[in-house]
C-alpha cells in the first residue's frame, strides 16, 4: 500500500514529465482518473499512470518511448529496486538474512547486491527499500560509529545503535531515507537483540523475528509458521533460509539468491543460499 | 558570542609563549571559595563552602553544587555567573546526548564537551575565558567512580581527590596526607569536610558548606540537605 508521502512523491516524478493534453481525440494509454468516480469505493488520485491498453482497438501509441512495461500497479519508492531482509532470534544467537537481487523496476540489474552490513562482530544491519539509501545508510552509520567507538573507547550496544539510526532517519523527516532497517545483534551479556523501524525511525524491538522489505507479508507468514523460540545456530540457519527463500519466490521484486549471518559470541557464520535465480 | 567587529580573539601569545588572559582567568579561580572533590572505592563526594558576606544573606536557594545527569555534578571556584552558564550548556549537551543514544552521557564524554566549550571561548572573536575551574563528579554505567577538574584553558585531569580555589594548595596536602586507595564514600565524605574545616573562617555547618555525593550502589547524584550534614559534621566532632 501506498502513503500519501509517496504518493506525492511519485506525483511530482511522473506527473512533471507528462504531456497533457486537453480535449484531443487522440487515444492516450493512460487510465486518466476522472472526477465521476469510475470504480465505487476504490482510493482517487489525481496520477497519470501508464496501463495496459484497455482494449484490442486501440491505435498504436502516439509517445512510444516506454522503456518500462506497461503494469497496473502503482509502484511506491520503497519498492524500486526490490529487496527482503529477515533477522532472527535463536538461542544465545541471532541470525539475520538478505535477498541479493538488485532491479530497475521489473528489470534485473544485479544479483549480488548487499543488504546486510556489519557494523562489528555482534552487530549487523539490514537495510532494505531504495538501493542508494541503503547504501548510503550504511555508510553513515559506519561513520557515526566509527567516531562514537573513538571518542568514547568502547565498543556501541545493540540499543544505542538502534536510537542512533532511529535519529538519524528522523532528522530527515520531510524528505527521509527510502530505507527500512532491520538491526540484529547481542547485547553486552550475549542476548539477542531484535529491532525494526520505518522510513522515519520509529523503533519496534521484538524478541522472536523482525522483517523488512518488498514481500514483507510474506516473510511475516513464513517466520509466523516456521518460529520456534530457543534454536540452536544451525537449526536457526535452515529456519532463516527457508523462510526467506519461500517469501521471495512469491515476489517478483526479490530473490536471486540469499545471504545468511549466524551471529553468536564465538563469531560469525556467513553462508550464500542457492535459491531460484528469477 | 562576539559582534563583527571583533572578528579576533581577546586571548593571544605574548612573548614568552603563554597565553596571559588564561593566567588571570586563573587567578580569578585562586580567590574563589575553596571547593574540593574525593573520588571514593564506591562513590564519589564533591564539596564547596558557601559562606556570604552578610547574615542578612538568604542561600537556601543559590547551590553552587549543581546536578548535571542523574548520575553526575559540577561544582566550581571563581566567578559564578561563568559557572551557570557552563551548567546550563552542559546540561543541555547530556540531554541531546540522551535524545540520540537513549543513555545517560558518561562523565568523561561531559569533561570533553565542557572542556571543549571553554577552549572555544580562547579562540573565538570578541570574548574572554571563563573565570571558572570546574570539579566534575558521577558514576558511569560501568560502576567506576570519576572525579575530573577542567580549567578555564579547556585543559582537564582525571583526579583521586583535589581542591580548587582560595587556600586549595594547604587542602591538598592535606587530601594527599589523608586520602587512601581503599577509602570508602562515608569516610571520604568525612575527609571532605575535615578538609573543608581547615580553611574554614567560624563555626562550619549545615547551612554554610554544600556537599554533592554519588554512590555506587543507586548511581544517582544528589545534594546532601543541610540536616544530613550537620549530622556528619557532628560526627566528626
Amino acid at each position: 500500500s501506498i502513503t500519501f508521502f509517496e504518493l506525492t512523491a511519485l506525483h511530482n516524478i511522473i506527473f512533471s514529465s507528462c504531456h497533457r493534453h486537453r480535449h484531443r481525440h487522440i487515444h492516450h494509454n493512460f487510465l486518466r482518473v476522472s472526477k465521476k468516480p469510475q470504480h465505487k469505493g476504490n482510493y482517487h488520485s489525481t496520477l497519470l499512470l501508464p496501463t495496459a491498453p484497455l482494449s484490442p482497438h486501440n491505435s498504436p501509441p502516439t509517445q512510444t518511448h516506454r522503456k518500462q512495461y506497461y503494469h497496473n500497479r502503482k509502484m511506491s519508492i520503497l519498492e524500486y529496486n526490490g529487496a527482503a531482509v529477515i533477522a532472527m532470534a535463536g538461542k544465545d544467537c541471532v541470525g539475520i538474512a538478505s535477498d541479493n537481487r538488485l532491479g530497475i523496476q521489473y528489470q534485473t540489474v544485479a544479483m549480488d547486491f548487499k543488504k546486510v552490513f556489519k557494523m562489528n562482530d555482534t552487530l549487523f544491519v539490514g537495510l532494505a527499500g531504495l538501493a542508494t539509501d541503503v547504501q548510503t545508510l550504511d555508510q553513515l552509520l559506519r561513520f557515526r560509529m566509527n567516531l562514537y567507538e573513538l571518542r568514547e573507547e568502547r565498543t556501541m550496544t545493540p540499543q544505542v545503535f538502534t536510537n542512533l539510526l532511529s535519529n538519524i532517519l528522523y532528522e530527515k523527516r520531510f524528505g527521509p531515507y527510502f530505507a527500512e532497517p532491520v538491526v540484529a545483534g547481542l547485547d553486552e551479556k550475549g542476548s539477542p537483540y531484535l529491532a525494526t523501524m520505518d522510513l522515519i525511525g520509529a523503533i519496534e524491538t521484538t524478541k522472536d523475528f523482525v522483517v523488512s522489505g518488498t514481500c514483507d507479508g510474506n516473510l511475516y507468514g513464513m517466520c509466523e509458521t516456521l518460529y520456534k523460540p530457543d534454536l540452536g545456530k544451525e537449526e536457526l540457519f535452515e529456519t532463516l533460509a527457508q523462510a526467506l527463500l519461500a517469501s521471495v519466490d512469491r515476489d517478483a521484486l526479490s530473490g536471486w539468491g540469499g545471504v545468511v549471518h549466524i551471529i553468536t559470541k564465538e563469531g560469525v557464520m556467513s553462508r550464500e543460499l542457492k535459491g531460484r535465480q528469477d | 558570542m562576539g559582534d563583527s567587529a571583533y572578528s579576533f580573539s581577546l586571548t593571544t601569545f605574548s612573548r614568552t609563549g603563554k597565553l596571559l588572559q588564561i593566567e588571570y582567568a586563573l587567578n580569578a579561580v585562586a580567590n574563589g571559595r575553596t571547593a574540593l572533590g574525593i573520588a571514593a572505592v564506591d562513590g564519589v563526594v564533591i564539596a564547596t563552602d558557601k559562606k556570604f558576606a552578610s547574615a542578612l544573606v538568604e542561600g537556601e536557594d543559590v547551590s553552587k553544587v549543581e546536578a548535571i545527569t542523574d548520575s553526575s555534578g559540577f561544582v566550581y571556584a571563581g566567578v559564578g555567573p561563568d559557572y551557570r552558564v557552563l551548567v546550563r550548556k552542559a546540561r543541555k549537551s547530556a540531554q541531546a546526548y540522551f535524545r540520540e543514544y537513549r543513555e545517560t552521557k558518561p562523565v568523561a564524554q561531559l569533561v570533553k564537551s565542557t572542556a571543549s566549550v571553554m577552549q572555544e571561548y580562547t579562540q573565538s572573536g570578541g570574548v574572554r575565558p571563563f573565570g571558572v575551574s570546574l570539579l566534575v563528579a558521577g558514576i558511569d554505567g560501568d560502576g567506576v567512580p570519576r572525579l575530573f577538574q577542567v580549567d578555564p584553558s579547556g585543559a582537564y585531569f582525571g583526579w583521586k581527590a583535589t581542591a580548587i580555589g582560595k587556600n586549595y594548595v594547604n587542602a591538598k596536602n592535606f587530601l594527599e596526607k589523608r586520602f587512601q586507595d581503599d577509602m570508602e564514600l562515608e569516610d571520604a565524605i568525612h575527609t571532605a569536610l575535615l578538609t573543608l574545616r581547615e580553611g574554614f573562617e567560624g563555626e562550619m555547618n549545615g547551612h554554610n558548606i554544600e556537599v554533592g555525593v554519588v554512590s555506587k550502589s543507586d548511581g544517582k547524584f544528589r545534594l546532601l540537605t543541610p540536616e544530613q550534614i550537620q549530622d556528619y559534621l557532628d560526627e566528626a566532632n
